[in-house]
């Protein structure tokens, strides 16, 4: 059943976050994982109706907020106790309340960076080009217009049968997406 | 919904106040924004405002060219008054980026709709305040090329930084405070670039915005990951920026000088600092809807809000005054209570009144309904509380310096020349920035008022 097809897979397009929201509903209800919804704006439902779980970038931050706060913490305590020690009065080396400010500011960075990284790292974006940009008319995908496009790499592809199922929900300029 | 709403938000107001004008869509929200930087020709104003800015960042220039060739002695600061204007208009412009992150991260998070057309070009003036916030230490260590001594670096030297100084916490508390802004600033960008991408006409707009949007393309799959990411952003950014400023002010509160050494500092900093911010938001804001009709986005309720905003604040400072003398009065410690007196009576006593007028008496106009819905009378308004704000700090400074312990300390200070050349620099240098973003960045986020277009479209149904 392994057939590679020439093209990316099969897109209509949207007037309003209503119908896309049905849209997605339907292909869903028939059965297709593969696809993808485009939308100008965070649709609200939209992660739901497409099944979309729970995402990684959360645990990253957490990760990320983790190692600048310890590390930052054991930095200094390294470079203020050990390495560098200074005796200022007799007053102890290990003065960890004068470390939090920083400790603090570190842990912010470190979950900064890491939500932000990884967000982009997980949409795996920098990304150039995309099959979908071969759609004349997705240049509205950021301004105005919703698209769905049902993949070919779906176990239940087929290019009519995606057709079919679009028209049925009422897109409009269902076109097919070049692979490049 | 409008059960649990407090009665001051009912839809019965929001009706008579939007947070955006009646009757835009998804595609007349896009054009309107985008259009101001794809299609609108560059206004003769535009170029006139943007010279006298870059010819003010060129004041800054020499400035600082002539302080490298001279050293810190062209300054008005001496010994015992070391800090000066460099760090008055630090604290300063530290303070005027607070407004930025507050309003993009805590409105935020409290589900406030009508941060949406403000939140963009408050976080892009955040980024600007600090970029000219971040000169003024910089220049004032007197060897600027030496300023990476402050950093953690493997040197050959096995010297590390200080990490017990208050210095050393500031510079990370405003290094982390800079890569943050910007970063929540750019993620908001991501979408709203792909947009000018994808309406741009000539080429090299289309690479050039195409380039910077990373290949965005609206996929649910990446907004579900991208909201995740701007709301932790957003949850980050809030005690980031409560720290910030309260860092600033444990560089005047760990030391014992008086005046400086109360445990006040911290919160009330924190106030004056968002004060100044939404001041300087008012400062922009009101000539920006003006200039390119933006009007139906940034509404009288905004200006209102932002009103509302100040005073509260305000009061928060009126209140950190207040205790500051009740405190140094009743510790009976002699060295406060003659600081007290100092200023009310000093050298620099005309400055603490001054202070207390800009900000604490004229912004109680601000209480009546009338005033906060005169757009002339708030952008007024909003200039005296930024000047009130400067001499805050100058007063804090300056009183405190030249009043130490014993009288063979004492001093006077006076700005120079080249004092005011760098703080009016910076102030070009800022204008500057403010003038090159909205023409190439669209100053409102186009895909949250999308969003809220679609939110404001189901309240009608």
């Amino acid at each position: 059943m392994q057939h590679r097809s020439h093209i990316y897979g099969v897109m209509g397009e949207f007037g309003t976050p209503e119908e896309l929201l049905h849209a997605v509903e339907k292909v869903r209800e028939a059965g297709y994982r593969r696809f993808d919804a485009f939308a100008p704006f965070p649709v609200e439902g939209l992660s739901e109706a497409l099944g979309l779980k729970r995402n990684l970038v959360p645990a990253i931050t957490l990760l990320g907020g983790l190692a600048g706060g310890v590390g930052g913490f054991f930095f200094q305590y390294w470079a203020m106790a050990i390495t560098y020690p200074l005796n200022i009065g007799g007053r102890p080396l290990n003065s960890w309340p004068a470390f939090i400010p920083v400790t603090f500011e570190l842990t912010i960075l470190g979950a900064s960076l890491a939500a932000v990284f990884g967000m982009l790292a997980l949409n795996k974006l920098p990304q150039p080009n995309h099959p979908v940009f071969n759609v004349h008319r997705f240049t509205h995908a950021s301004s105005d217009r919703f698209f769905v496009c049902i993949e070919s790499k779906d176990r239940k592809f087929d290019l009519a049968e995606c057709a079919r199922l679009l028209q049925e929900v009422h897109a409009h300029h269902i076109t097919e997406v070049a692979l490049d | 919904m409008s059960v649990e709403q407090p009665p001051f938000d009912s839809p019965e107001i929001r009706r008579l106040t939007p947070v955006i004008g009646p009757g835009h869509t998804f595609g007349s929200v896009t054009d309107k924004i985008s259009s101001i930087v794809l299609t609108r020709p560059t206004s003769l104003g535009w170029y006139i405002g943007f010279l006298i800015a870059f010819s003010l960042m060129g004041v800054m220039t020499v400035a600082i060219g002539w302080l490298v060739i001279k050293g810190v002695g062209i300054w008005g600061i001496n010994i015992p008054i070391g800090w000066g204007f460099a760090i008055v208009n630090f604290v300063w412009w530290i303070g005027i980026g607070h407004a930025g992150t507050l309003i993009s991260a805590i409105l935020f998070l409290l589900n406030q709709k009508w941060r949406t057309s403000i939140n963009r070009f408050a976080e892009a003036m955040t980024l600007f305040a600090v970029a000219c916030a971040g000169i003024f230490p910089l220049i004032h260590t007197g060897r600027p090329w030496m300023a990476f001594y402050m950093f953690p670096y493997p040197s050959t030297m096995g010297l590390w930084p200080q990490f017990r100084s208050p210095l050393i916490w500031d510079v990370f508390a405003v290094s982390t405070y800079g890569t943050v802004s910007l970063m929540f600033w750019f993620v908001g960008l991501i979408p709203d670039l792909a947009t000018l991408r994808d309406r741009a006409v000539k080429k090299p707009l289309k690479i050039i915005y195409g380039m910077l949007s990373m290949g965005w393309r609206g996929s649910a799959r990446h907004w579900h990951r991208y909201q995740s990411a701007y709301l932790l952003l957003a949850g980050l950014a809030t005690p980031l920026v409560l720290s910030v400023h309260t860092v600033v002010s444990f560089d005047f509160a760990i030391a014992i000088v008086p005046g400086w050494h109360t445990t006040i500092f911290p919160p009330y900093f924190v106030a004056g600092a968002i004060y100044s911010g939404f001041a300087m938001v008012l400062t922009i804001a009101i000539p920006l809807r003006k200039v390119y009709g933006l009007e139906d986005f940034i509404t009288m309720r905004h200006l209102d809000n932002m009103a509302k905003v100040m005073l509260a604040t305000g009061l928060i400072v009126a209140y950190g005054y207040f205790f500051e003398f009740f405190m140094s009065s009743y510790s009976g410690n002699k060295f406060d209570v003659f600081l007290v007196q100092q200023r009310l009576h000093g050298p620099y006593a005309p400055f603490y009144f001054a202070l207390i007028l800009c900000n604490i008496l004229t912004p109680q106009l601000l209480w009546s309904y009338k005033m906060r819905h005169n757009v002339t009378v708030l952008f007024i308004m909003s200039i005296v509380v930024n000047i009130g704000m400067w001499l805050e700090r100058f007063v804090i400074v300056v009183i405190s310096l030249t009043r130490d312990f014993v009288p063979s300390a004492w001093g006077r200070y006076s700005p120079t020349f080249w004092d005011w050349a760098t703080f009016i620099g910076t102030i070009g240098m800022f204008v500057t920035l403010l003038f090159l973003f909205v023409r190439v960045l669209p100053a409102i986020s186009i895909a949250e008022m999308r969003e809220l277009v679609a939110e404001t479209s189901e309240e009608k149904k």
